[in-house]
C-alpha cells in the first residue's frame, strides 16, 4: 500500500497546465441522438395510429434539431467547458414530451396542445441561449438577491388577482396563453435562498443560543429568510397549490442543511412539515380528499361512481407492464382532464412500460446528479448552493408529481419537468438547465485553476 | 459543506430509488389486479377493437359488426335478429352476452388461444386474433317455418336430426331483436329496460330455457317404459283399465277427454290419448322403470349443453303411486323443455338411440380454417330396438288415424303424439298445446327430423284446445321444410 502510495506520489504529474479537452463533441453527438430518438418516437406514433409516417415528421425533427443546435452553439461559444450532459437530456425530455403530447392530441382532436407546447419549447430554448450568452459568471446573480426575492413574491402573488382555474389560483391568462408565474418564482427563490444562505452561512452556523443540544441562529440572521419563506408558502396555501408549497419547503430545508451542516434543521423541517401537513389536511377539505384518494384509490369504484383519475392513472401504468403497449397504442386518455399535464407520465408508463419509465427516471436522475456534481466541484458557496438548489428543485419536483401519479404519495398538481404540457414549466426548466450548464462551466474553470477565483 | 452536499445527493438518490421501486410495484407486481379491475375499460376496448366473428346458418352469416368509430369500436348487428335470437342470443357492450354469443364468446371475440397461429404467440406479440366464425347446425328453412308457424302465438319449437343430434330449428316466440342491445348508449338501455319489463319475456328462450308440463306427449315415454319392462307385450290386447280410473290410495278419479278408453288396448289408448290407460300403465311399470326410461331420454340431467346450458327437464323420482299415475301422463312434477321432447321423438325414430343434441357444427378461423368440429356426440340406448319399432307404429297410428292427422305429410312416414297440458292453480291456466313428431321421407333410409312444438296460448276457447289442432300444423311445416331440403 505504501509502495503504491509512493509510486502514485512520485508518478503524479505536475499540475496539468494543458487545457482540459472540451466536451462539445460528446454533447453534439448526444444531441443528435436525442433528436433522432424524438423523431423516431414521433414516427412510431404515426405508424401505430395510421400505418404511415406522420406528415410533420421531417418538420418536427428539423425544428427540434435547429433549436438544439442553436443551444449547442451558444454553449460552445460561451461555456466551452460545460458539462456535456444537461443539454442533451433537456432536448431528449423536451422532445419526448412533445411526442407524448402530440400522441394525446390524436385522442382529443378538438383540443390540440402540441403546437403551443412547441412554441413554448422554442421560447424555453431561446431563454436557455440568452442565459448562457448573457450570464458570463453565475456570481453576477448574487448581486441581485433582493431583486430576486421581490420578483418572486410579485410573481407568486399576482395570480390571486386573477380568477381561479380548476380550483387553483395559479394561472394568469394573457392573449390566449396561460402563464403560471409560480414556476418562474422557483428559480428566483432558489437564487435568493442560495445567495442569502451563502452570505450568512457562518452566522447561521455558529452564532445564536444552544437549546437542547441544537445551535439556534439569532433571529436577526434567520428573520428575513423565514419571512420570505413564510410569505411564499402562505401565498401558495391561499392559492391552493400545495405541490409547489411542498417543493419550496423541501428546497428550503435542503439548502439550509447544506449551508449550515446542522442536522437539527432537518428535524425542525420535518416537524414543521408534519405539523403543516396535519393542519392543512384538517382544514382544507380538498387536501383531505386528496389524502383519502391516495389511501383508497378505488373507493370511488366501490361506491359505484366509476374510477377516479388516480385509479385511471394506475390502470394505465399497470397496462404498460414491463415493455409497454407501444407509442400510440395505449388508452391513457381515459384519465381525462390533465392527461397531458399532471398525468403525462401515465402515458409514458402505459406506452413505454416500466423499461421506458425507468429510462425517463434515470434521465432525471442523471440531470440531478450533474447538478450535484457541479455543486461539489464549485468553490464559491453561492455557486455550490445554487447548483444544489436547482438540482434539488428538479429532483423534488419529479418525486412529488411522479410519486403522486403512481400512488406513492398523495397527488398534488404539478408539471413533470419538460414532459408535461405547460409553457411556464418548460421555460423555467430550460432556465434551470441553462444555469446548470453555466455552473458546470464555472466549476471546470475553477477546478482548472483558471481565471475565475 | 462537501459532506452535506453528498448527503443531500444521497437523499435525492433515495427519492429516485423509491420512484423506481414503486413503478415496478404498480407496473409489474400489482399489474394483474389493476388490469382485472372491472372499472378498467381497457379489456372492453381491446375486445371491441376488432369486428366480432360471425355465426353462420347454412353458410350465410346471420350476424355482422358495425364500426361505430366510438371508444368501444365495433358493435354487433343481426340479420333476421328475432328469427335467430334463440340461437345467437345477444352480444351487448353493456349487458354481456347470452346463448351462442356467450358460450362461443372466446372464439368470436378472438381471445381463444386456439386461434393463435403458434402457442403463446399472442402473449409475445401482445396482439389479438381476428374473431373466429361459428357454423351452426340450423336449417334455415325449418327455422323459418317454425317461426312463421308460431308467429302470432306464444310458444316454442325445437327440431333435431334423429340420426346425429344436430339441432335443426330452435324457435321461441315472442322474440326480440338482439341488435337493439348491442351498443352501450341510450337505445340499448331503453331496449334492455323494455324487454325486461315485458310480461311476455321475449328474451326467454322457451325452446331450451323453459320447462313445461309435457302432458300427453309424455305417454311416449310411459309406453316405451311399459313395453321395455314387459308390462305390455301385445299392443292390441285390452289393458283391463277402468274409465274413470281411481288414483291408487286416493278417491280422486281420473277421466278422459275422449270416449272408448275403458279397457282399451295400448294402441287404441295411444291413438286417442287415453289418460286412464297410461296412468294405470305407469303405475304398473313402477317408479324404478319409469325413472330409468325418463332419464335415458335425458330427463333429470342438469348438464345438457348444446353448447349453452339447457334447462333441466324433470321426472320426480320420489312419488307415491297416485303421483306416479299423474307423472306418467305428463302432469304432477313432470316437466320438459321442447328440446327434450324433440329428443324423445328422435329416440323413437332412430331405433331407440338417444343422441346428445348440438348446435355448433364446427368453428373456424376468420380465414376459414377449422378450429374444432363437434361431430355426432355420445349415443345411449333408451329402449330395445324392438320397443322402438313398436313405438314407431304407435306414433304413426296417431298421425294416420288419431289425434294427430294434421301432421300427415303426403309421401312421407310421419309419427307423432299430441298433448294438452293443464297448468296453473287448479289447472286454471290456458292449457299448453303440444305436438311431438318425427318424419321420414319414403326414399330415406332413416327419419330425417324429429320436432317438438309447444303453443302456450293455443286458443281462447278452452274446449277446442288440442295439440293436434294448433301444434301439429306447425310441426308439419317444420318437417316438410326439412324433408324438402
Amino acid at each position: 500500500m505504501s509502495k503504491a502510495g509512493i509510486t502514485l506520489a512520485t508518478a503524479d504529474p505536475p499540475t496539468p497546465t494543458v487545457r482540459l479537452p472540451g466536451r462539445r463533441g460528446i454533447e453534439l453527438t448526444l444531441i443528435v441522438l436525442a433528436v433522432l430518438l424524438s423523431v423516431y418516437g414521433y414516427c412510431a406514433v404515426g405508424l401505430a395510429r395510421n400505418g404511415s409516417l406522420p406528415p410533420g415528421a421531417a418538420g418536427y425533427g428539423a425544428g427540434l434539431g435547429v433549436l438544439a443546435l442553436v443551444a449547442h452553439l451558444a454553449v460552445r461559444w460561451r461555456a466551452p467547458h460545460a458539462d456535456p450532459l444537461p443539454l442533451p437530456i433537456g432536448v431528449l425530455l423536451n422532445g419526448l414530451g412533445l411526442v407524448l403530447i402530440y400522441r394525446l392530441d390524436l385522442e382529443t382532436p378538438g383540443d390540440p396542445a402540441a403546437p403551443t407546447q412547441l412554441i413554448w419549447s422554442t421560447l424555453g430554448v431561446a431563454l436557455f441561449t440568452v442565459v448562457v450568452l448573457v450570464l458570463r459568471d453565475h456570481r453576477a446573480l448574487q448581486r441581485h438577491t433582493l431583486v430576486c426575492a421581490a420578483a418572486a413574491l410579485v410573481l407568486l402573488t399576482a395570480p390571486i388577482l386573477f380568477p381561479a382555474v380548476n380550483g387553483a389560483r395559479i394561472w394568469i391568462r394573457v392573449a390566449g396563453f396561460s402563464i403560471q408565474p409560480g414556476e418562474f418564482a422557483k428559480v428566483l427563490l432558489a437564487v435568493f435562498f442560495a445567495a442569502y444562505l451563502a452570505a450568512n452561512r457562518s452566522a447561521l452556523t455558529y452564532s445564536g443560543r444552544r437549546v437542547w443540544g441544537m445551535q439556534l441562529p439569532t433571529g436577526r440572521v434567520l428573520g428575513p429568510i423565514v419571512a420570505v419563506w413564510l410569505v411564499s408558502v402562505g401565498v401558495l396555501v391561499l392559492e391552493r397549490d400545495l405541490g409547489t408549497s411542498l417543493l419550496f419547503f423541501g428546497l428550503f430545508v435542503v439548502l439550509l442543511y447544506v449551508a449550515t451542516g446542522r442536522t437539527g434543521w432537518i428535524a425542525v423541517g420535518l416537524l414543521l412539515a408534519s405539523l403543516g401537513a396535519v393542519a392543512v389536511g384538517r382544514l382544507e377539505s380538498h387536501v383531505h380528499h386528496r389524502i383519502e384518494t391516495w389511501l383508497h384509490p378505488f373507493a370511488s369504484i366501490e361506491a359505484g361512481e366509476g374510477p377516479n383519475q388516480l385509479a385511471q392513472s394506475l390502470f394505465a401504468f399497470a397496462e404498460g407492464g414491463v415493455h409497454g403497449t407501444g407509442l400510440g397504442l395505449g388508452h391513457s386518455v381515459l384519465i381525462g382532464f390533465a392527461v397531458k399535464s399532471d398525468f403525462i407520465l401515465a402515458t409514458a408508463g402505459e406506452e413505454l412500460g416500466l423499461a421506458g419509465l425507468s429510462a425517463i427516471f434515470l434521465l432525471y436522475g442523471l440531470l440531478v446528479e450533474r447538478g450535484y456534481r457541479a455543486g461539489l466541484s464549485l468553490r464559491d458557496p453561492f455557486g455550490r448552493l445554487l447548483a444544489v438548489g436547482l438540482a434539488s428543485l428538479l429532483a423534488l419536483q419529479v418525486f412529488v408529481i411522479a410519486g403522486g401519479v403512481t400512488g406513492l404519495i398523495p397527488l398534488t398538481g404539478m408539471a413533470m419537468p419538460f414532459l408535461a404540457q405547460g409553457g411556464s414549466s418548460v421555460v423555467t426548466n430550460w432556465t434551470i438547465v441553462a444555469l446548470l450548464v453555466r455552473l458546470s462551466d464555472s466549476a471546470r474553470r475553477q477546478g482548472d485553476g483558471g481565471a475565475v477565483r | 459543506m462537501t459532506r452535506h452536499i453528498r448527503r443531500a445527493g444521497l437523499f435525492c438518490a433515495l427519492l429516485l430509488v423509491a420512484l423506481l421501486v414503486n413503478a415496478a410495484r404498480v407496473q409489474v407486481l400489482r399489474a394483474d389486479a389493476y388490469e382485472g379491475n372491472p372499472a378498467n375499460r381497457r379489456a372492453a376496448i381491446a375486445r371491441y377493437q376488432q369486428p366480432r366473428g360471425d355465426i353462420l346458418v347454412a353458410g350465410r352469416p346471420v350476424t355482422g359488426s358495425r364500426d361505430t368509430g366510438e371508444h368501444l369500436r365495433y358493435e354487433r348487428t343481426y340479420d333476421d335478429g328475432p328469427l335467430y335470437a334463440p340461437v345467437t342470443g345477444f352480444a351487448s357492450q353493456e349487458y354481456g352476452s347470452t346463448l351462442l354469443e356467450h358460450s362461443e364468446d372466446a372464439l368470436l371475440s378472438g381471445a381463444d388461444p386456439a386461434l393463435a397461429p403458434l402457442p403463446l404467440w399472442n402473449d409475445f406479440t401482445r396482439s389479438r386474433n381476428a374473431g373466429g366464425d361459428v357454423v351452426t347446425t340450423i336449417d334455415p328453412a325449418a327455422q323459418r317455418a317454425a317461426y312463421e308457424g308460431l308467429r302470432s302465438r306464444k310458444g316454442a319449437v325445437a327440431a333435431v336430426d334423429p340420426s346425429t343430434g344436430r339441432i335443426l330449428a330452435l324457435v321461441s316466440v315472442p322474440s326480440y331483436d338482439p341488435g337493439l342491445l348491442s351498443g352501450n348508449g341510450r337505445t340499448a338501455r331503453e331496449a334492455w329496460a323494455r324487454l325486461n319489463a315485458d310480461p311476455d319475456k321475449p328474451m326467454l328462450n322457451r325452446a331450451v330455457q323453459r320447462t313445461y308440463p309435457p302432458g300427453s306427449t309424455f305417454k311416449v315415454v310411459t309406453a316405451a317404459a311399459a313395453l321395455d319392462a314387459g308390462v305390455v307385450t301385445d299392443l292390441d290386447e285390452p289393458t283391463d283399465s277402468p274409465d274413470p280410473y281411481r288414483l291408487p290410495g286416493t278417491t280422486t278419479r281420473l277421466t278422459n277427454g275422449s270416449r272408448g278408453c275403458a279397457d282399451a288396448s295400448v294402441r287404441e289408448a295411444f291413438t286417442h290419448s287415453c289418460n286412464t290407460v297410461f296412468a294405470k300403465l305407469g303405475v304398473e311399470t313402477g317408479v324404478a322403470d319409469m325413472t330409468a326410461m325418463a332419464q335415458a331420454f335425458g330427463f333429470n340431467d342438469a348438464d345438457v349443453r348444446v353448447p349453452f346450458l339447457v334447462a333441466r327437464s324433470t321426472f320426480d323420482t320420489t312419488v307415491d303411486r297416485a303421483q306416479l299415475a299423474l307423472a306418467s301422463i305428463g302432469q304432477y312434477n313432470t316437466r320438459a323443455t321442447p328440446l327434450q321432447m324433440a329428443m324423445v321423438a328422435a329416440a323413437v325414430a332412430s331405433g331407440g338411440q338417444v343422441r346428445e343434441p348440438y348446435l355448433v357444427e364446427r368453428t373456424t378461423r376468420a380465414g376459414g380454417g377449422t378450429v374444432s368440429t363437434t361431430g355426432p356426440r355420445s349415443v345411449r340406448r333408451a329402449m330395445h330396438p324392438s320397443t322402438a319399432l313398436r313405438m314407431r307404429e304407435l306414433m304413426r297410428g296417431v298421425v294416420e288415424n288419431g289425434t294427430g292427422t294434421n301432421a300427415a305429410i303426403p309421401g312421407a312416414v310421419v309419427g307423432g303424439k299430441t298433448g294438452t297440458a293443464q297448468h296453473g292453480l287448479g289447472n286454471s291456466g290456458t292449457p299448453y298445446a303440444w305436438f311431438v313428431s318425427w318424419a321420414q321421407g319414403h326414399e330415406d333410409m332413416e327419419a330425417k327430423v324429429a320436432v317438438a312444438v309447444v303453443v302456450e296460448d293455443a286458443a281462447a276457447n278452452r274446449g277446442e284446445i288440442s295439440g293436434g289442432g294448433t301444434a301439429a300444423p306447425i310441426a308439419r311445416a317444420v318437417m316438410e321444410a326439412v324433408l324438402d331440403s
